[in-house]
């Protein structure tokens, strides 16, 4: 299906990454904080949010449908308990830290934010901490 | 595009929204994000010492963020310089706080612990939720870890206030 080179491919994705993230900030003056965006649209009140279902909606949909032509490679299906507790993590985490890759990686590297830097280099480092302990990328 | 009107204008801008959403997501998947085979391989950091250098690392990530990065340095750069407000927008929304705090990197550190664990940050784990059912119970675990952390927070500012 994708006949592309991966690193390639990588980086053409990573384009379009950036251009979402500049259509939203060009034309809402919002952070393409996935994250944050998420959390908010649960908790903020009704009315002015609207735009945060939106783009929810066109990330789900969209992931959905494009990723439908795409033979995923098969990982063997993990354990509930394993999922759970790495949602949990995550969810938990990405609230009490203000961000996740794309509010932090994506979006405040490219404001040269220096609590977003600071952000990266701690969570790329537990992320390669964790696979590292659990073997899980072997 | 006009920026005379200060009033919001719900249908064009949920619109932008949306097709923000749509650009993300196929960038997440073309970038191989939605794979968490890949994510893990990228993490993976100790095989880049397996053999010759990258040894079984697999960098592909490096040249998502690398990519995406290039482009929003040029859009933070730019984009106040060209407009003085967004299209649809009567301001932009800047992220207020600039202090290094423990929350930063104590939520930080436990996020990248989950990351590390699944493979799964939210992004590409919203745009597999429809198509995988490990994402599927993943999103939904971390919709109740957001909804938790929400709750921990107003609890704690209360107790401070």
């Amino acid at each position: 299906m994708n006949t592309l080179h991966p690193y390639l491919s990588a980086a053409l994705g990573g384009l379009l990454i950036g251009l979402a993230s500049w259509l939203l900030w060009a034309g809402l003056g919002r952070i393409a904080g996935i994250s944050s965006i998420t959390a908010d649209a649960m908790s903020e009140p009704k009315g002015q949010h609207d735009w945060r279902w939106a783009f929810l909606a066109g990330l789900i949909l969209g992931g959905c449908l494009l990723g439908q032509g795409l033979e995923i490679p098969v990982m063997p299906t993990r354990s509930w308990t394993l999922l759970c507790a790495s949602g949990l993590l995550v969810g938990f985490g990405t609230v009490l830290g203000s961000g996740c890759t794309s509010g932090h990686g994506v979006c405040g590297l490219g404001r040269m934010s220096g609590r977003s830097l600071l952000a990266v280099c701690t969570f790329m480092a537990a992320g390669m901490l964790a696979v590292t302990w659990m073997g899980v990328g072997a | 595009m006009s920026n005379e009107s200060q009033a919001p204008q719900p249908v064009g801008s949920l619109g932008l929204a949306f097709s923000a959403g749509l650009l993300f997501a196929a960038g997440l998947v073309l970038a191989g994000m939605t794979q968490p085979a890949k994510v893990l391989g990228f993490l993976n950091i100790t095989a880049a010492w397996q053999g010759a250098f990258p040894g079984r690392w697999d960098p592909t990530l490096a040249f998502v963020m690398g990519a995406a990065v290039c482009v929003t340095l040029l859009a933070f750069a730019w984009t106040p310089q060209m407009q003085r407000q967004p299209w649809l927008s009567s301001q932009f929304w800047l992220p207020s706080r600039a202090q290094i705090d423990a929350p930063l990197l104590i939520g930080a550190a436990l996020f990248g612990v989950g990351w590390g664990m699944a493979g799964y940050c939210p992004g590409p784990a919203l745009a597999s939720a429809l198509l995988s059912v490990d994402a599927l119970i993943f999103t939904t675990a971390m919709l109740v870890g957001m909804a938790l952390c929400k709750t921990f927070l107003r609890k704690t500012v209360k107790i401070q206030g």
